[in-house]
């Protein structure tokens, strides 16, 4: 079964019921997406499938065949990139391992709302726990973000 | 931790040097406080430096403690480049190697250790003068190239320069390490007026900011967890179910059948399933059938620990504080208040679960990739456990997602048990241990439940007397930290201390035994100690008719710096001015790891009884601020971090066995619950203390004293849940 993944077509011969996020991160070395409960309740393993943030945690591979899986590392859209940015200009990691799943998060918000208000902000990203509770820069990055945008 | 409070580490002024001629690829040097190590002879491989300029034209600042999200990374490399004069974007980072002897850390007693917010406290004045020496030297081998006395070497963004000469100092490292360090004590250091980067705002068009946000950001950080050598088997354990169950007898057969599942062993603390990915480990685990001898297991469930944690108080604790006439000034004139603080366990939760990737060969080596707070303990329990010197086991630090306290175990048990399993496979493969969510939040090594037992009597319109009873198990017992038959009051730190001016005091401590383990949790005794100190002493000022800040200054008259950030939040947060309806306002001080916090929480209840956190003001007296955007970072995170613990978080035993098991259940704080927070630092040029942890303990209090500001109720009873 072919996948994919960041514009590249791979390969998938493994187990029907295995999640994404453990091809991604065992198989191909694609560590960016993080494993952070298994159970999509925390989206750090969000990664976009047809431009939808998806839970790989729980997303068989096998699921997905002919969809487009983009992760953080092939994150090149508009959108991602001035993400990416206002992440990097408002340092808002700290131990940064939520951060892939928020700035895809982000990504997906802001692709369908460039222009979001402060409530749609925080209905768009409070799916995505960040344990060192970075929430309040991470409201500002996207408000940046979007300015980025233009 | 607690240490920091407790080391009183002041710097030595005996400082020694050591410097590493690296030929071509530059030099080192490194330096340690006298009293933590020796210098002993400098070799190649002894990495054991501090600051190493690399021909490259890099300046690479060798951590002794984890980047785990506090900004050491940043903070430290700050140090180095004020003193050095170097241009930010040469500096780099690297964490050093397990080594006692060169990395120790002085606030705990010379063991590598990151905790007790001690990083840039113990560090200062050792990076500073690693950076000035390096300067120093620099300079020499500028005159020597430039023909001219080092007095007319100008020195300025990593060149030097003189008589119309320039070289940087990539070009002079290799002249550098052939230099003689200068004796310490004729180091100079830079006025504060001169810094380049000390106490300067992060600056993105300057490219000034956290040296570890490009690779966060772009993916490339590495962790423990993301490292994945060719051919690594995965490891899960089966642990009991109970706290104190011993495995009894286990049936594989159903496990052995999973796909990918290669082996299943039993160690000290369950069976292990090994497999050729996670998914198989996962499956496995599942599939195995464990027998648990529960013989010694706890049995009881929260609301019985509680029980029998205030049966302790029917007879007296070790005495912790005593003012005046202590406990017996309980009786007399006035109106007695008493209240039971509730505290339940709390599960660290970092957003990387626990993990480590062990490569061993038998007789031979180890080398382990981890994300350790105490990487030198770590190194001891692997050889404890596969008979390796420590020369034979590499501890590779790696970034690690999130920790707060969680990393720093005196046990090992995470290396421990990785070990075992590598040892029972006989190290035919690379195994990765790791821990899933459930396993995280189920198997202990939680901030400990608690019962503080408050009373106050009230006289002419003033507290007389405050006692602070407390009913907990200890952490440190048992560990290098706590000398033998010594009493843990690092339970009870910021209650034992409580810094206000009442003429009778009794504060003491019931220290019980459970089978639950338990661990320092960001900020520690003071998660607790503080809210039961800040909010009891609203409930208090609000019999007694005082205005919170108002009798807060009264109290606190002799104390300068909790004065300070008292006033500065007070002023900053209109303390005192009026409020739309339905908001109030909550006010806590606290001081913790020699930092000084106070935080104003504005509270909106709604009609149907919920409530909001809108804002929090804080401000902080960390002393000399090395960068202030990583210390607003640091009090952000810690205001959220322990504004979801009141808010939602508890760990509940059932018979013995957790309740929760994952985030649906152990509900971590969202984006919709973080308030908006506002930071301001006092300007100090007080040595330079802890950030990571002081944020968290004010802000429980501010809220509960918000809410009893809006119904006139005592909060005794953790978490708050959703309803005012």
């Amino acid at each position: 079964m072919k996948l994919n993944i960041n514009g590249k077509d791979q390969e998938y011969a493994g187990e029907e019921d295995r999640p994404l996020l453990w091809y991604l991160r065992e198989d191909l070395q694609l560590t960016g997406t993080k494993f952070g409960c298994g159970v999509a309740a925390c989206g750090a393993c969000t990664v976009l499938v047809d431009g939808q943030p998806t839970r790989a945690c729980v997303t068989p591979a096998a699921s997905l065949a002919g969809k487009k899986i983009t992760t953080i590392e092939g994150l090149d859209t508009p959108a991602g990139k001035a993400v990416q940015q206002a992440w990097s200009e408002l340092d808002v990691v700290q131990c940064g391992w939520c951060q892939s799943g928020q700035m895809l998060a982000a990504t997906a918000l802001l692709t369908t709302t460039p222009k979001p208000s402060e409530q749609q902000i925080t209905d768009g990203m409070t799916g995505n726990v960040c344990r060192c509770a970075t929430y309040h820069r991470i409201r500002g990055a996207v408000a940046r973000a979007s300015e980025i945008m233009g | 931790m607690n240490m920091a409070d407790t080391a009183s580490f002041t710097p030595s002024r005996r400082l020694v040097l050591t410097v590493m001629g690296i030929g071509a690829a530059g030099f080192a040097v490194g330096c340690t406080v006298g009293g933590a190590t020796a210098a002993g002879p400098v070799t190649q491989s002894a990495l054991g430096d501090y600051v190493r300029v690399g021909s490259d034209n890099t300046i690479t600042v060798y951590l002794r403690h984890i980047e785990f999200g506090q900004g050491v990374s940043t903070g430290l490399t700050t140090i180095v480049a004020e003193e050095i004069d170097a241009d930010w974007s040469q500096m780099r980072f690297e964490h050093s190697p397990a080594d006692n002897a060169k990395y120790g850390n002085p606030a705990f007693g010379g063991m590598m250790g990151t905790g007790g917010s001690t990083a840039i406290f113990s560090s200062w004045q050792q990076l500073r003068a690693a950076g000035a020496s390096a300067r120093e030297m620099l300079r020499q081998a500028a005159a020597n190239k430039f023909g001219v006395d080092a007095s007319e070497i100008l020195l300025v963004k990593g060149k030097a320069e003189a008589a119309g000469k320039s070289a940087t100092y990539g070009e002079l490292a290799a002249e550098a390490s052939k230099i003689t360090p200068p004796d310490p004590l004729t180091l100079k250091y830079k006025e504060a007026s001169a810094y380049e980067f000390i106490g300067k705002e992060r600056d993105s068009a300057k490219s000034f900011g956290r040296l570890d946000t490009p690779d966060k950001v772009h993916a490339k950080a590495q962790y423990a967890l993301d490292y994945h050598p060719e051919g690594t088997l995965v490891a899960l354990l089966a642990r009991s179910p109970k706290f104190g169950g011993k495995v009894a007898s286990f049936d594989d057969s159903a496990a052995k059948a999973v796909r990918g599942v290669t082996d299943v062993v039993q160690i000290s603390n369950g069976v292990a399933v090994v497999a050729t990915d996670f998914w198989a480990a996962k499956k496995g685990r599942e599939a195995l059938k464990v027998t648990w001898d529960d013989s010694a297991a706890e049995t009881r469930s929260s609301d019985a620990i509680f029980a029998d944690y205030k049966k302790t108080f029917a007879k007296s604790g070790h005495e912790a504080r005593k003012e005046g006439k202590g406990a017996s000034a309980l009786r007399g004139a006035g109106e007695v208040v008493t209240a039971d603080f509730e505290f339940p366990y709390l599960v660290h939760a970092p957003m990387e679960p626990l993990n480590c990737v062990i490569e061993y060969k038998p007789g031979t080596s180890a080398t382990i990739h981890s994300g350790s707070q105490m990487p030198t303990g770590d190194q001891a329990a692997a050889c404890a456990v596969l008979g390796l010197k420590p020369e034979q086991v590499t501890i590779v630090t790696m970034l690690a997602g999130g920790s707060f306290g969680r990393r720093a175990t005196p046990d090992a048990d995470l290396v421990s048990e990785a070990a075992q399993v590598a040892k029972a496979v006989n190290g035919k493969a690379p195994i990765k241990f790791m821990w899933t969510r459930e396993d995280d939040i189920r198997s202990g090594k939680y901030r400990p439940m608690s019962v503080h037992r408050m009373s106050a009597r009230l006289d002419k319109g003033a507290i007389d007397y405050w006692g602070d009873t407390t009913a907990i198990q200890s952490i440190m017992e048992g560990t290098p930290f706590l000398p033998p038959g010594a009493v843990d009051t690092s339970s009870i730190e910021g209650g034992f201390d409580i810094p206000y001016a009442i003429p009778n005091i009794a504060v003491d401590l019931h220290l019980v035994k459970a089978p639950t383990s338990v661990l320092w949790w960001r900020s520690v005794g003071h998660t607790h100690t503080a809210y039961a100190k800040e909010h009891f002493l609203d409930v208090l000022a609000k019999k007694l008719g005082k205005d919170p800040v108002a009798y807060r200054r009264e109290l606190l008259a002799k104390e300068p710096r909790l004065l300070g950030v008292l006033n500065l939040a007070a002023e900053k947060a209109g303390w005192g001015t009026p409020l739309p309806a339905g908001k109030f306002r909550g006010v806590a001080v606290h001081h913790s790891f020699s930092s000084y916090v106070a935080e104003v929480a504005e509270v909106s209840v709604n009609a149907d009884g919920t409530f909001h956190v809108d804002r929090v003001v804080c401000a902080v007296d960390c002393g000399i601020v090395i960068n202030p955007d990583i210390v607003r970072a640091q009090m952000e995170g810690g205001i959220g971090y322990g504004l979801s613990a009141i808010l939602g978080e508890a760990l509940t035993l059932k018979d013995g066995a957790p309740v929760q098991s994952n985030f649906f259940d152990y509900t971590p704080l969202r984006m919709a619950q973080m308030p908006k927070v506002e930071v301001f630092m006092v300007q100090s040029t007080e040595a330079p203390s802890g950030v990571g942890e002081p944020g968290v303990p004010p802000i429980g209090p501010a809220v509960a004293n918000a809410l009893l500001a809006a119904t006139g109720k005592t909060y005794a009873k953790l978490p708050l849940g959703t309803k005012a």
